[in-house]
Protein backbone atom coordinates (compact mmCIF):
# COMPACT_ATOMS: atom_id res chain seq x y z
CA UNK A 1 0.00 0.00 0.00
CA UNK A 2 3.14 2.31 -0.42
CA UNK A 3 1.83 3.39 -3.64
CA UNK A 4 1.27 7.48 -3.87
CA UNK A 5 -1.01 9.07 -6.52
CA UNK A 6 0.89 11.67 -8.45
CA UNK A 7 -1.06 13.31 -11.12
CA UNK A 8 1.21 15.77 -12.22
CA UNK A 9 2.45 13.65 -15.28
CA UNK A 10 -0.61 13.00 -16.24
CA UNK A 11 -1.47 16.83 -16.35
CA UNK A 12 1.92 17.12 -18.07
CA UNK A 13 0.40 15.26 -21.02
CA UNK A 14 -2.83 16.06 -20.81
CA UNK A 15 -2.77 17.56 -24.74
CA UNK A 16 -2.66 13.71 -25.53
CA UNK A 17 -5.86 13.29 -23.44
CA UNK A 18 -7.53 15.67 -24.50
CA UNK A 19 -6.83 15.32 -28.48
CA UNK A 20 -7.33 11.99 -28.15
CA UNK A 21 -11.16 12.71 -26.45
CA UNK A 22 -11.97 15.28 -29.50
CA UNK A 23 -10.98 12.82 -31.95
CA UNK A 24 -12.55 9.64 -29.95
CA UNK A 25 -15.99 12.08 -30.37
CA UNK A 26 -14.84 12.64 -34.09
CA UNK A 27 -15.02 8.93 -35.07
CA UNK A 28 -18.16 8.57 -32.98
CA UNK A 29 -20.29 11.32 -34.68
CA UNK A 30 -18.91 10.30 -38.22
CA UNK A 31 -19.66 6.55 -38.14
CA UNK A 32 -22.77 7.04 -36.62
CA UNK A 33 -23.66 9.58 -39.47
CA UNK A 34 -22.47 7.17 -41.81
CA UNK A 35 -24.16 4.26 -40.13
CA UNK A 36 -27.69 6.08 -40.00
CA UNK A 37 -27.54 6.30 -43.76
CA UNK A 38 -26.30 2.75 -44.37
CA UNK A 39 -29.18 1.40 -41.83
CA UNK A 40 -31.81 4.00 -43.60
CA UNK A 41 -31.33 2.55 -46.87
CA UNK A 42 -30.85 -0.94 -45.99
CA UNK A 43 -33.79 -0.97 -43.27
CA UNK A 44 -36.34 0.84 -46.10
CA UNK A 45 -35.01 -1.50 -48.79
CA UNK A 46 -35.40 -4.57 -46.06
CA UNK A 47 -39.45 -3.79 -45.73
CA UNK A 48 -40.05 -3.42 -49.28
CA UNK A 49 -37.98 -6.33 -51.29
CA UNK A 50 -37.94 -9.22 -51.83
CA UNK A 51 -36.36 -12.39 -50.16
CA UNK A 52 -33.25 -12.62 -51.68
CA UNK A 53 -32.40 -9.09 -50.94
CA UNK A 54 -33.68 -9.35 -47.36
CA UNK A 55 -31.45 -12.52 -47.31
CA UNK A 56 -28.35 -10.50 -47.54
CA UNK A 57 -29.16 -7.72 -45.57
CA UNK A 58 -30.16 -9.98 -42.53
CA UNK A 59 -26.48 -11.96 -43.56
CA UNK A 60 -24.71 -8.59 -43.49
CA UNK A 61 -26.54 -7.78 -39.91
CA UNK A 62 -26.07 -11.33 -38.65
CA UNK A 63 -22.43 -11.27 -39.59
CA UNK A 64 -21.61 -8.02 -37.92
CA UNK A 65 -23.23 -8.43 -34.88
CA UNK A 66 -21.78 -11.87 -34.46
CA UNK A 67 -18.29 -10.94 -34.44
CA UNK A 68 -16.56 -9.11 -32.03
CA UNK A 69 -16.09 -5.21 -33.14
CA UNK A 70 -11.84 -6.27 -32.63
CA UNK A 71 -11.60 -8.65 -35.20
CA UNK A 72 -13.78 -6.11 -37.55
CA UNK A 73 -11.17 -3.45 -36.92
CA UNK A 74 -8.38 -6.28 -37.44
CA UNK A 75 -10.26 -7.92 -40.65
CA UNK A 76 -10.45 -4.12 -42.68
CA UNK A 77 -7.28 -2.85 -41.62
CA UNK A 78 -4.96 -5.93 -42.09
CA UNK A 79 -7.34 -8.13 -43.80
CA UNK A 80 -8.85 -6.02 -46.34
CA UNK A 81 -5.55 -4.63 -48.10
CA UNK A 82 -3.34 -8.42 -48.61
CA UNK A 83 -6.68 -9.47 -50.22
CA UNK A 84 -7.65 -6.32 -52.63
CA UNK A 85 -5.60 -3.80 -54.28
CA UNK A 86 -6.49 -0.94 -51.36
CA UNK A 87 -4.93 0.97 -48.97
CA UNK A 88 -5.94 3.79 -46.22
CA UNK A 89 -4.99 5.32 -43.13
CA UNK A 90 -6.23 3.38 -39.54
CA UNK A 91 -8.26 5.97 -39.36
CA UNK A 92 -10.23 5.54 -42.40
CA UNK A 93 -9.87 2.23 -41.81
CA UNK A 94 -11.43 2.75 -38.35
CA UNK A 95 -14.01 4.78 -39.48
CA UNK A 96 -15.14 2.74 -42.38
CA UNK A 97 -15.08 -0.45 -39.62
CA UNK A 98 -17.33 1.17 -37.15
CA UNK A 99 -19.90 2.28 -40.20
CA UNK A 100 -20.70 -0.71 -40.82
CA UNK A 101 -20.49 -1.70 -37.80
CA UNK A 102 -23.23 0.86 -35.96
CA UNK A 103 -25.00 0.23 -39.52
CA UNK A 104 -25.77 -3.24 -38.95
CA UNK A 105 -27.30 -2.46 -35.66
CA UNK A 106 -29.34 0.29 -36.96
CA UNK A 107 -30.41 -1.39 -39.80
CA UNK A 108 -32.17 -3.62 -36.91
CA UNK A 109 -33.65 -0.76 -35.00
CA UNK A 110 -35.09 1.49 -37.93
CA UNK A 111 -36.29 -1.87 -39.40
CA UNK A 112 -38.32 -2.35 -36.18
CA UNK A 113 -39.38 1.35 -36.17
CA UNK A 114 -40.49 1.24 -39.16
CA UNK A 115 -42.57 -1.54 -38.84
CA UNK A 116 -44.18 0.23 -35.49
CA UNK A 117 -45.91 2.99 -37.33
CA UNK A 118 -49.41 2.46 -36.78
CA UNK A 119 -51.38 0.84 -39.54
CA UNK A 120 -53.81 3.85 -39.22
CA UNK A 121 -51.10 6.74 -40.47
CA UNK A 122 -49.99 4.85 -43.32
CA UNK A 123 -54.12 4.33 -44.39
CA UNK A 124 -54.30 7.97 -43.76
CA UNK A 125 -52.04 8.32 -46.15
CA UNK A 126 -52.93 6.71 -48.44
CA UNK A 127 -56.50 8.35 -48.09
CA UNK A 128 -55.02 11.65 -49.24
CA UNK A 129 -53.49 10.04 -52.39
CA UNK A 130 -49.75 9.99 -51.64
CA UNK A 131 -47.63 7.92 -53.11
CA UNK A 132 -45.68 4.59 -51.57
CA UNK A 133 -42.76 6.87 -51.22
CA UNK A 134 -44.18 10.20 -50.48
CA UNK A 135 -46.02 8.17 -47.67
CA UNK A 136 -42.69 6.89 -46.54
CA UNK A 137 -40.57 10.53 -46.70
CA UNK A 138 -43.85 12.03 -45.29
CA UNK A 139 -45.47 9.56 -43.38
CA UNK A 140 -43.67 6.67 -41.73
CA UNK A 141 -39.65 8.47 -41.49
CA UNK A 142 -40.99 11.50 -39.29
CA UNK A 143 -42.58 8.68 -36.74
CA UNK A 144 -40.33 6.33 -36.88
CA UNK A 145 -37.42 8.58 -36.50
CA UNK A 146 -39.37 9.88 -33.32
CA UNK A 147 -40.09 5.96 -32.32
CA UNK A 148 -36.59 5.14 -32.28
CA UNK A 149 -34.75 8.16 -31.23
CA UNK A 150 -33.68 6.71 -27.82
CA UNK A 151 -32.43 3.54 -29.29
CA UNK A 152 -29.97 5.81 -31.57
CA UNK A 153 -28.94 7.45 -29.05
CA UNK A 154 -27.94 4.36 -26.96
CA UNK A 155 -25.96 3.63 -30.03
CA UNK A 156 -24.00 6.36 -29.99
CA UNK A 157 -23.20 6.37 -26.66
CA UNK A 158 -21.73 2.75 -27.08
CA UNK A 159 -20.62 3.99 -30.40
CA UNK A 160 -18.40 6.32 -28.44
CA UNK A 161 -16.96 3.92 -25.75
CA UNK A 162 -16.14 1.39 -28.45
CA UNK A 163 -14.05 3.73 -30.68
CA UNK A 164 -11.56 2.91 -27.51
CA UNK A 165 -11.08 -0.12 -29.64
CA UNK A 166 -9.14 2.06 -31.94
CA UNK A 167 -6.68 1.98 -29.98
CA UNK A 168 -5.21 -1.60 -30.93
CA UNK A 169 -4.53 0.01 -34.41
CA UNK A 170 -3.14 2.92 -33.25
CA UNK A 171 -5.36 5.35 -34.08
CA UNK A 172 -4.47 8.48 -31.36
CA UNK A 173 -7.80 8.80 -29.36
CA UNK A 174 -8.38 8.57 -26.18
CA UNK A 175 -7.36 5.20 -25.34
CA UNK A 176 -4.62 5.08 -27.42
CA UNK A 177 -3.43 8.76 -25.62
CA UNK A 178 -4.10 6.86 -22.29
CA UNK A 179 -1.41 3.91 -23.26
CA UNK A 180 0.87 6.71 -24.96
CA UNK A 181 1.22 7.99 -21.31
CA UNK A 182 1.34 5.16 -19.46
CA UNK A 183 4.14 3.72 -21.66
CA UNK A 184 6.06 7.14 -21.03
CA UNK A 185 5.29 7.76 -17.67
CA UNK A 186 4.04 4.28 -15.74
CA UNK A 187 1.94 6.45 -13.81
CA UNK A 188 -1.24 3.15 -14.75
CA UNK A 189 -3.59 4.04 -12.10
CA UNK A 190 -3.01 7.98 -12.56
CA UNK A 191 -3.80 7.63 -16.28
CA UNK A 192 -6.33 4.87 -16.23
CA UNK A 193 -7.89 6.87 -13.30
CA UNK A 194 -8.65 10.16 -15.31
CA UNK A 195 -9.17 8.61 -18.57
CA UNK A 196 -12.01 6.64 -16.98
CA UNK A 197 -13.45 10.04 -15.87
CA UNK A 198 -13.20 11.21 -19.06
CA UNK A 199 -15.36 8.57 -20.56
CA UNK A 200 -17.77 8.65 -17.87
CA UNK A 201 -18.23 12.52 -18.20
CA UNK A 202 -18.62 12.46 -21.50
CA UNK A 203 -21.19 9.77 -21.90
CA UNK A 204 -23.06 11.44 -19.42
CA UNK A 205 -23.08 14.75 -20.73
CA UNK A 206 -24.02 13.23 -24.18
CA UNK A 207 -26.80 11.27 -22.65
CA UNK A 208 -28.21 14.13 -21.09
CA UNK A 209 -27.89 16.01 -24.19
CA UNK A 210 -29.43 13.32 -26.27
CA UNK A 211 -32.51 12.70 -23.73
CA UNK A 212 -33.35 16.50 -23.64
CA UNK A 213 -33.50 16.50 -27.14
CA UNK A 214 -35.41 12.86 -26.96
CA UNK A 215 -37.67 14.92 -24.88
CA UNK A 216 -38.61 17.78 -27.47
CA UNK A 217 -39.49 15.40 -29.54
CA UNK A 218 -41.55 13.32 -27.82
CA UNK A 219 -44.00 16.15 -26.44
CA UNK A 220 -44.56 16.67 -30.19
CA UNK A 221 -46.02 13.39 -30.60
CA UNK B 1 -70.38 17.52 -65.06
CA UNK B 2 -70.75 13.67 -65.90
CA UNK B 3 -72.76 12.92 -68.76
CA UNK B 4 -75.80 11.54 -66.47
CA UNK B 5 -76.31 13.66 -63.32
CA UNK B 6 -78.53 11.11 -62.24
CA UNK B 7 -76.16 8.94 -62.49
CA UNK B 8 -74.90 7.06 -59.74
CA UNK B 9 -71.84 8.96 -58.00
CA UNK B 10 -70.95 5.45 -56.52
CA UNK B 11 -71.69 2.47 -57.82
CA UNK B 12 -70.99 -0.61 -55.80
CA UNK B 13 -72.16 -3.88 -57.44
CA UNK B 14 -72.00 -7.51 -56.53
CA UNK B 15 -68.49 -7.12 -54.12
CA UNK B 16 -67.67 -10.00 -52.26
CA UNK B 17 -64.33 -10.52 -50.09
CA UNK B 18 -62.91 -13.29 -48.17
CA UNK B 19 -60.18 -12.99 -45.73
CA UNK B 20 -59.22 -16.79 -45.95
CA UNK B 21 -62.35 -18.77 -45.20
CA UNK B 22 -64.28 -16.30 -43.89
CA UNK B 23 -66.31 -14.12 -46.30
CA UNK B 24 -66.43 -10.36 -45.02
CA UNK B 25 -68.38 -9.09 -48.03
CA UNK B 26 -71.22 -11.25 -49.87
CA UNK B 27 -72.09 -9.68 -52.87
CA UNK B 28 -72.71 -6.31 -51.57
CA UNK B 29 -74.25 -3.86 -54.22
CA UNK B 30 -75.54 -0.05 -53.43
CA UNK B 31 -75.15 3.45 -54.72
CA UNK B 32 -74.63 6.43 -53.26
CA UNK B 33 -76.15 9.68 -55.73
CA UNK B 34 -74.45 12.96 -55.80
CA UNK B 35 -75.67 14.70 -52.95
CA UNK B 36 -76.38 11.97 -50.95
CA UNK B 37 -75.75 11.01 -47.87
CA UNK B 38 -75.65 7.20 -47.33
CA UNK B 39 -75.35 5.63 -43.61
CA UNK B 40 -74.48 1.78 -43.07
CA UNK B 41 -75.55 0.15 -39.81
CA UNK B 42 -75.36 -3.09 -38.66
CA UNK B 43 -73.97 -5.59 -36.25
CA UNK B 44 -70.42 -5.15 -35.82
CA UNK B 45 -68.25 -8.04 -37.86
CA UNK B 46 -71.06 -6.84 -40.65
CA UNK B 47 -68.30 -6.12 -43.30
CA UNK B 48 -69.44 -2.31 -42.87
CA UNK B 49 -65.94 -1.19 -42.17
CA UNK B 50 -64.71 -3.46 -44.96
CA UNK B 51 -67.00 -2.53 -47.33
CA UNK B 52 -66.18 1.49 -46.49
CA UNK B 53 -62.22 0.38 -47.12
CA UNK B 54 -63.41 -1.07 -50.52
CA UNK B 55 -64.43 2.05 -51.99
CA UNK B 56 -61.21 4.03 -51.62
CA UNK B 57 -58.73 0.49 -51.96
CA UNK B 58 -57.21 0.26 -48.45
CA UNK B 59 -58.36 -3.10 -48.89
CA UNK B 60 -59.13 -5.39 -52.22
CA UNK B 61 -61.41 -7.64 -53.00
CA UNK B 62 -62.29 -10.48 -54.49
CA UNK B 63 -64.76 -9.89 -57.23
CA UNK B 64 -67.98 -7.64 -58.40
CA UNK B 65 -67.22 -3.85 -59.35
CA UNK B 66 -66.53 -0.25 -57.60
CA UNK B 67 -66.96 2.36 -59.13
CA UNK B 68 -66.49 6.53 -58.60
CA UNK B 69 -67.87 8.38 -61.21
CA UNK B 70 -67.61 5.79 -63.83
CA UNK B 71 -64.49 4.88 -63.20
CA UNK B 72 -63.38 1.64 -61.78
CA UNK B 73 -61.26 2.17 -58.48
CA UNK B 74 -58.94 -0.75 -57.69
CA UNK B 75 -58.59 -2.42 -61.01
CA UNK B 76 -58.03 -1.15 -64.63
CA UNK B 77 -61.37 -3.31 -65.50
CA UNK B 78 -63.63 -5.05 -63.37
CA UNK B 79 -63.49 -8.07 -65.69
CA UNK B 80 -59.67 -8.53 -65.91
CA UNK B 81 -58.99 -7.64 -62.24
CA UNK B 82 -55.84 -6.62 -62.71
CA UNK B 83 -54.62 -4.19 -60.47
CA UNK B 84 -54.00 -0.34 -60.92
CA UNK B 85 -50.24 0.62 -60.44
CA UNK B 86 -49.82 2.44 -57.17
CA UNK B 87 -49.63 5.66 -58.47
CA UNK B 88 -53.06 5.42 -60.56
CA UNK B 89 -54.20 4.15 -57.16
CA UNK B 90 -52.59 7.43 -55.12
CA UNK B 91 -54.75 9.36 -57.74
CA UNK B 92 -57.50 7.75 -57.29
CA UNK B 93 -57.78 7.83 -53.83
CA UNK B 94 -57.04 11.51 -53.80
CA UNK B 95 -60.61 11.42 -55.11
CA UNK B 96 -62.49 9.98 -52.06
CA UNK B 97 -61.72 11.59 -48.31
CA UNK B 98 -62.11 9.54 -45.60
CA UNK B 99 -62.24 9.81 -41.97
CA UNK B 100 -61.18 7.33 -39.30
CA UNK B 101 -62.61 6.10 -36.39
CA UNK B 102 -59.24 6.77 -34.45
CA UNK B 103 -58.46 10.03 -35.87
CA UNK B 104 -55.10 8.66 -37.50
CA UNK B 105 -53.84 12.39 -37.75
CA UNK B 106 -50.13 12.46 -38.94
CA UNK B 107 -48.61 13.18 -35.07
CA UNK B 108 -45.61 15.42 -36.08
CA UNK B 109 -47.47 17.08 -37.76
CA UNK B 110 -49.98 20.43 -37.02
CA UNK B 111 -53.21 20.65 -37.21
CA UNK B 112 -53.03 23.66 -40.16
CA UNK B 113 -49.71 20.85 -41.28
CA UNK B 114 -52.23 17.69 -41.61
CA UNK B 115 -54.44 19.25 -44.00
CA UNK B 116 -51.55 21.34 -45.72
CA UNK B 117 -49.57 17.79 -46.22
CA UNK B 118 -52.10 15.99 -49.03
CA UNK B 119 -52.99 19.98 -50.68
CA UNK B 120 -48.66 20.71 -51.41
CA UNK B 121 -48.03 16.72 -52.44
CA UNK B 122 -50.73 15.26 -54.27
CA UNK B 123 -52.39 18.40 -55.20
CA UNK B 124 -49.04 20.11 -56.00
CA UNK B 125 -50.31 23.86 -53.91
CA UNK B 126 -47.83 26.47 -52.95
CA UNK B 127 -47.25 26.47 -49.44
CA UNK B 128 -49.16 29.65 -48.89
CA UNK B 129 -51.82 28.38 -50.93
CA UNK B 130 -52.08 25.32 -48.75
CA UNK B 131 -51.89 27.19 -45.73
CA UNK B 132 -54.74 29.42 -46.82
CA UNK B 133 -57.04 26.60 -47.41
CA UNK B 134 -56.13 25.04 -44.57
CA UNK B 135 -57.23 27.68 -42.30
CA UNK B 136 -60.12 28.19 -44.29
CA UNK B 137 -61.44 24.60 -43.37
CA UNK B 138 -60.14 24.83 -39.76
CA UNK B 139 -62.68 27.94 -39.38
CA UNK B 140 -65.30 25.91 -41.21
CA UNK B 141 -64.68 22.88 -38.14
CA UNK B 142 -64.32 25.48 -35.24
CA UNK B 143 -60.93 25.19 -34.91
CA UNK B 144 -59.10 28.57 -36.22
CA UNK B 145 -57.29 29.22 -33.25
CA UNK B 146 -55.52 25.21 -33.16
CA UNK B 147 -54.37 26.06 -36.41
CA UNK B 148 -50.48 25.48 -35.38
CA UNK B 149 -51.38 23.20 -32.66
CA UNK B 150 -50.06 19.45 -32.66
CA UNK B 151 -52.30 16.72 -32.72
CA UNK B 152 -51.34 15.52 -29.06
CA UNK B 153 -52.32 18.99 -27.48
CA UNK B 154 -56.05 18.40 -28.95
CA UNK B 155 -58.79 16.92 -27.44
CA UNK B 156 -60.58 13.68 -29.36
CA UNK B 157 -63.26 15.84 -30.65
CA UNK B 158 -60.66 18.74 -31.63
CA UNK B 159 -58.67 16.17 -33.72
CA UNK B 160 -61.35 14.14 -35.43
CA UNK B 161 -62.46 17.70 -36.59
CA UNK B 162 -59.04 18.28 -37.87
CA UNK B 163 -59.32 14.67 -39.95
CA UNK B 164 -62.48 15.73 -41.15
CA UNK B 165 -60.82 19.06 -42.29
CA UNK B 166 -58.04 17.22 -43.77
CA UNK B 167 -60.48 14.90 -45.64
CA UNK B 168 -62.43 17.53 -47.27
CA UNK B 169 -59.84 20.29 -48.17
CA UNK B 170 -58.77 17.81 -51.20
CA UNK B 171 -62.33 18.47 -52.51
CA UNK B 172 -62.97 14.96 -52.53
CA UNK B 173 -66.00 13.40 -54.96
CA UNK B 174 -67.37 11.31 -52.16
CA UNK B 175 -66.03 11.56 -48.60
CA UNK B 176 -65.63 8.31 -46.60
CA UNK B 177 -66.76 8.33 -42.77
CA UNK B 178 -65.93 5.40 -40.58
CA UNK B 179 -67.46 5.19 -37.09
CA UNK B 180 -66.01 8.74 -36.93
CA UNK B 181 -67.49 8.94 -33.05
CA UNK B 182 -67.09 5.82 -31.50
CA UNK B 183 -63.55 6.45 -30.21
CA UNK B 184 -64.94 9.70 -28.52
CA UNK B 185 -66.40 10.43 -25.00
CA UNK B 186 -70.16 11.45 -25.17
CA UNK B 187 -69.72 14.74 -24.90
CA UNK B 188 -67.71 15.05 -28.16
CA UNK B 189 -69.16 13.37 -30.04
CA UNK B 190 -71.89 16.01 -30.78
CA UNK B 191 -69.41 18.62 -32.14
CA UNK B 192 -68.19 16.41 -34.53
CA UNK B 193 -71.55 15.16 -35.96
CA UNK B 194 -72.50 19.21 -36.39
CA UNK B 195 -69.85 19.56 -38.50
CA UNK B 196 -70.94 16.30 -40.78
CA UNK B 197 -74.19 18.00 -40.60
CA UNK B 198 -73.37 20.96 -42.18
CA UNK B 199 -70.79 19.19 -44.91
CA UNK B 200 -74.14 17.62 -46.00
CA UNK B 201 -75.93 20.53 -45.94
CA UNK B 202 -73.32 21.80 -48.45
CA UNK B 203 -74.21 18.75 -50.50
CA UNK B 204 -71.47 16.85 -49.92
CA UNK B 205 -72.01 12.71 -50.96
CA UNK B 206 -70.98 11.02 -48.07
CA UNK B 207 -71.19 7.46 -47.09
CA UNK B 208 -71.03 6.31 -43.40
CA UNK B 209 -70.24 3.53 -41.24
CA UNK B 210 -72.49 4.87 -37.95
CA UNK B 211 -73.73 3.69 -34.46
CA UNK B 212 -75.53 6.91 -33.86
CA UNK B 213 -78.64 5.87 -35.16
CA UNK B 214 -80.66 9.42 -34.29
CA UNK B 215 -77.69 11.11 -36.42
CA UNK B 216 -78.17 8.34 -39.53
CA UNK B 217 -81.90 9.18 -39.27
CA UNK B 218 -81.59 13.02 -38.99
CA UNK B 219 -78.85 13.34 -41.71
CA UNK B 220 -79.09 10.14 -44.35
CA UNK B 221 -80.80 9.73 -47.48
CA UNK B 222 -80.77 6.45 -47.35
CA UNK B 223 -79.76 3.64 -44.47
CA UNK B 224 -78.34 0.10 -45.54
CA UNK B 225 -79.08 -2.15 -42.78
CA UNK B 226 -75.76 -5.05 -43.32
CA UNK B 227 -75.48 -7.98 -41.37
CA UNK B 228 -73.10 -10.89 -42.10
CA UNK B 229 -71.20 -9.18 -44.93
CA UNK B 230 -74.35 -8.46 -47.34
CA UNK B 231 -77.17 -5.66 -47.57
CA UNK B 232 -80.37 -7.02 -45.41
CA UNK B 233 -82.11 -3.90 -46.21
CA UNK B 234 -82.11 -0.70 -47.38
CA UNK B 235 -84.31 2.25 -47.86
CA UNK B 236 -85.35 6.06 -46.56
CA UNK B 237 -84.62 6.59 -42.82
CA UNK B 238 -88.69 6.28 -41.92
CA UNK B 239 -88.67 2.93 -43.44
CA UNK B 240 -85.87 1.54 -41.77
CA UNK B 241 -85.55 2.89 -38.34
CA UNK B 242 -89.40 3.28 -38.50
CA UNK B 243 -91.69 1.38 -35.84
CA UNK B 244 -93.11 -1.52 -38.62
CA UNK B 245 -90.00 -3.41 -39.87
CA UNK B 246 -90.58 -6.65 -41.67
CA UNK B 247 -86.84 -7.30 -41.79
CA UNK B 248 -86.43 -9.63 -38.89
CA UNK B 249 -82.90 -9.19 -38.40
CA UNK B 250 -83.19 -5.65 -38.36
CA UNK B 251 -85.94 -5.74 -36.37
CA UNK B 252 -83.47 -7.60 -33.80
CA UNK B 253 -80.67 -5.60 -33.86
CA UNK B 254 -82.73 -2.16 -33.37
CA UNK B 255 -84.08 -3.88 -30.10
CA UNK B 256 -80.44 -4.73 -29.44
CA UNK B 257 -79.32 -1.69 -30.04
CA UNK B 258 -82.18 -0.06 -28.31
CA UNK B 259 -81.92 -2.38 -25.06
CA UNK B 260 -78.09 -1.60 -24.67
CA UNK B 261 -78.28 2.22 -24.98
CA UNK B 262 -81.01 2.57 -22.54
Amino acid sequence: MGYALNFNLIWRHFDKLWGGLLLSLELAVISIAIGIVIGLVLAVWYVSAGRVVRAVIAAYVEFIRNVPLILLVYLVFYGLPTVVDIAYSAQTSFIATLSLYSGAYLVEVFRSGLEAVPRGQIDAGKAIGLTPWQRLIHVRLPTMLRITLPALSNTFISLFKDTSVASVISVPELTYGAQWINFNTFRIVEVYLVVTAMYLLTGYALLFGLRLVERRFRAAR
Amino acid sequence: MSANANAALLDVRDVSKAFGTVEVLRAVSLEVKRGEVVSVIGPSGSGKTTLLRCVNFLESYDSGSIRIDGKEVGYREAATRQRRSERDLAAMRAETGMVFQSFNLFPHLTAAGNIMLGLRKVRGKSDAEARQIAEHWLGRVGLAHKADSLPAELSGGQQQRVGIARAVAMEPKILLLDEITSALDPELVGEVLAVVRSLAEDGMTMLMVTHEMAFARDASSRIVFMADGSVSAAGPPAEILGAEIENERLRNFLARFRASHF
